[in-house]
């Protein structure tokens, strides 16, 4: 039996791998959002994990609810991603910035 | 686990109810042609939102009770702030009217995504249960990256709406795998639940701080506070003023909940833990908020400083974790919003199609063009920066009081002192509009082609942050009893 820190920790991994994709990224939007759906997979991670754990099923409840938000997530994020394109005709993080002060 | 009966149903009536008419619209709008755009959706929106407002109010000060299966709440406190926002969002489409249909932003859309934010607000307000919570703060963050990014041909705003989108969503994640580490501390997902389970768990236990933690840096990360603010001057700007007027003062309602639910309904027997953390929030948005809005030559940008500040208040007023404070807080989100929706409302008749008016040097001079607006603009600015007899000076007086009361002298000291200097950029604005001269060359106009109704509408506004004065006690006394039960003491 795999004992539950072994799942935390490749949550906290991933968590951990996600935030450091969206601050050291300096190139392409595409991998911010990845690293988005990360973060919740990480958090989801977690909560299976304990739900199992603690034999509780709403942390798996919780987790369907989690990936629904994540779906309606990355089509806004993708279809921002869109019309950013179409104004300025990159995607490069360091193009955003027009907003100052 | 029990059946679900009629009453439970009842419980959240307003939230099926604007959310079923949010769809009704989305459909009659797309069948309903007309010259005029919106010409059914709007008045149907509209009606929506101040009957919700109404049926908010239904079940005021009865006994509070937990419906659906522990997920939503209803008591005062969510009947009072349930319907502040359903009327605030009619206030706010009011006055977006003119200056979003002369952008081409006045779509079905647009009603339907402020629709759907009005229920995600609600369900924040209403959460019982971190399930509540968390799909609440999702759908008004979606509707809100969406309201920005609809201005399609903007590169501000398409820039603003990523910023927003990508920092929101990291917010979200954060909070999201703290709830995560809550629940598998407590077991449980429900406030009631995890607050109960305070006896079992030791303080000092590292998880338990991280979590908290990590819920504490989500939600001042919702609320735009120092040190996670850097998207809200951003945003702010780039968003076209409509928007911005719809993401800057009814949302302020449901984060003064969200804090209420989580902290204190919570979290509430470990606040030894989140209050140094909102003491330096508070306090570092008071500061920042104040200084660099000096800087500022964008009143959009400026609003967007002084909202950090704002947000600063609402938090001094909640970290002390007393009845006094949370009362005092509500207060402060309450008497904000308004003050809020008459700002961007006074910006938004300034616009014309092709003229922002988000310039401070637009200001110069208005006393001359139009001295009503002028006179409302100063109204506004007085009750933002806490001058007597507004009803922004109550909502401070009543924070620092109750900070006082809690016995936290110095922090009262500095953010007084650090409010004083923001006082200066509020009355540079009115200084522009009675002392200064208008530029040659700056594009004048003579303001005055807004509708009259919004005159009116406007008028009520800012003159009510005065008028309210002889019964702010009132006020008061409605607010902290709809807060009885919250809080130390």
């Amino acid at each position: 039996m795999i004992p539950l820190s072994h799942y935390l920790i490749v949550g906290a991994l991933l968590f951990a791998i996600s935030v450091v994709g969206i601050f050291l990224n300096r190139k392409n939007l595409v991998i911010i959002l990845m690293a988005i759906e990360l973060l919740l997979l990480a958090a989801n991670m977690n909560f299976v994990a304990f739900s199992h754990y603690l034999g509780n099923l709403s942390g798996q409840v919780f987790v369907f609810f989690v990936l629904t938000v994540a779906a309606a997530e990355a089509a806004i994020g993708l279809a921002i991603l869109i019309v950013l394109f179409r104004t300025r005709g990159s995607i490069n993080v360091q193009d955003l910035d027009r907003l100052k002060g | 686990m029990t059946g679900l009966s009629t009453h439970d149903f009842w419980a959240v009536a307003p939230e099926i109810y604007v959310a079923t008419l949010a769809c009704v619209i989305l459909v009659i709008d797309l069948y309903v042609r007309s010259v005029r755009p919106c010409a059914a959706a709007y008045p149907l929106t509209i009606a929506t939102l101040v009957s919700a407002g109404f049926l908010c109010l239904d079940g005021l000060f009865e006994p509070t009770e937990t419906v659906l299966n522990g997920l939503v709440v209803r008591d005062s406190v969510s009947a009072i702030l349930k319907s502040g926002t359903c009327f605030g969002t009619a206030a706010v489409l009011f006055y977006a009217r003119d200056y979003a249909a002369a952008r081409g932003l006045w779509r079905g859309e647009y009603l339907v995504l402020t629709l759907f934010g009005v229920v995600g607000m609600m369900a924040m307000i209403g959460a019982a249960h971190l399930l509540t919570l968390y799909v609440g703060i999702e759908l008004l963050a979606l509707c809100l990256y969406g309201m920005i990014a609809m201005e399609r041909d903007s590169v501000r705003a398409a820039e603003a709406a990523m910023k927003y989108f990508i920092l929101g969503a990291l917010a979200s994640g954060v909070l999201l795998y703290g709830m995560s580490l809550l629940y598998g501390l407590t077991g449980s997902l429900s406030l009631q639940a995890v607050s109960g389970a305070t006896g079992t768990l030791e303080v000092n236990s590292l998880p338990l701080m991280l979590a908290i933690s990590m819920l504490v840096v989500g939600l001042l990360f919702k609320l735009g506070a120092v040190p996670f603010h850097m998207w809200v001057p951003d945003v702010y700007d780039g968003s076209a003023t409509s928007t911005t007027l719809y993401l800057s003062a009814v949302p302020k309602l449901a984060a003064f909940a969200i804090l209420l639910r989580l902290l204190s309904t919570g979290l509430g027997e470990w606040i030894a833990i989140w209050q140094d953390m909102l003491l330096v929030a508070a306090l570092g948005s008071i500061a920042l908020g104040n200084v660099v809005a000096i800087a500022q030559s964008n009143i959009k940008r400026m609003l967007a400083y002084s909202t950090i500040s704002n947000m600063g208040f609402l938090l001094l007023g909640f970290f002390a974790g007393t009845h006094a404070g949370y009362s005092a807080a509500m207060v402060y989100a309450v008497i904000y919003m308004v003050t809020t929706v008459a700002a961007f409302g006074v910006i938004l008749a300034l616009s014309r199609s092709g003229f922002e008016s988000s310039d401070l040097n637009d200001f110069k001079g208005l006393n001359r063009r139009n001295p009503w607006l002028a006179l409302l603009m100063l109204i506004v600015m007085f009750s933002l920066a806490g001058i007597p007899p507004t009803a922004g000076f109550f909502a401070k007086l009543m924070v620092l009081q109750a900070a006082v009361d809690a016995g936290f002298v110095a922090v009262v000291v500095a953010s007084v002192i650090l409010a004083v200097i923001g006082a200066f950029y509020y009355l540079r604005i009115v200084k522009l509009m009675y002392f200064d001269e208008v530029e040659e060359g700056v594009l004048t106009v003579s303001a005055h082609g807004y509708r009259r109704s919004m005159r009116w509408v406007l008028t009520v506004n800012a003159i009510g942050l005065i008028a309210v004065t002889p019964w702010i006690g009132n006020v008061m006394d409605l607010i902290g009893r709809s807060l009885m039960g919250f809080g130390l003491s």
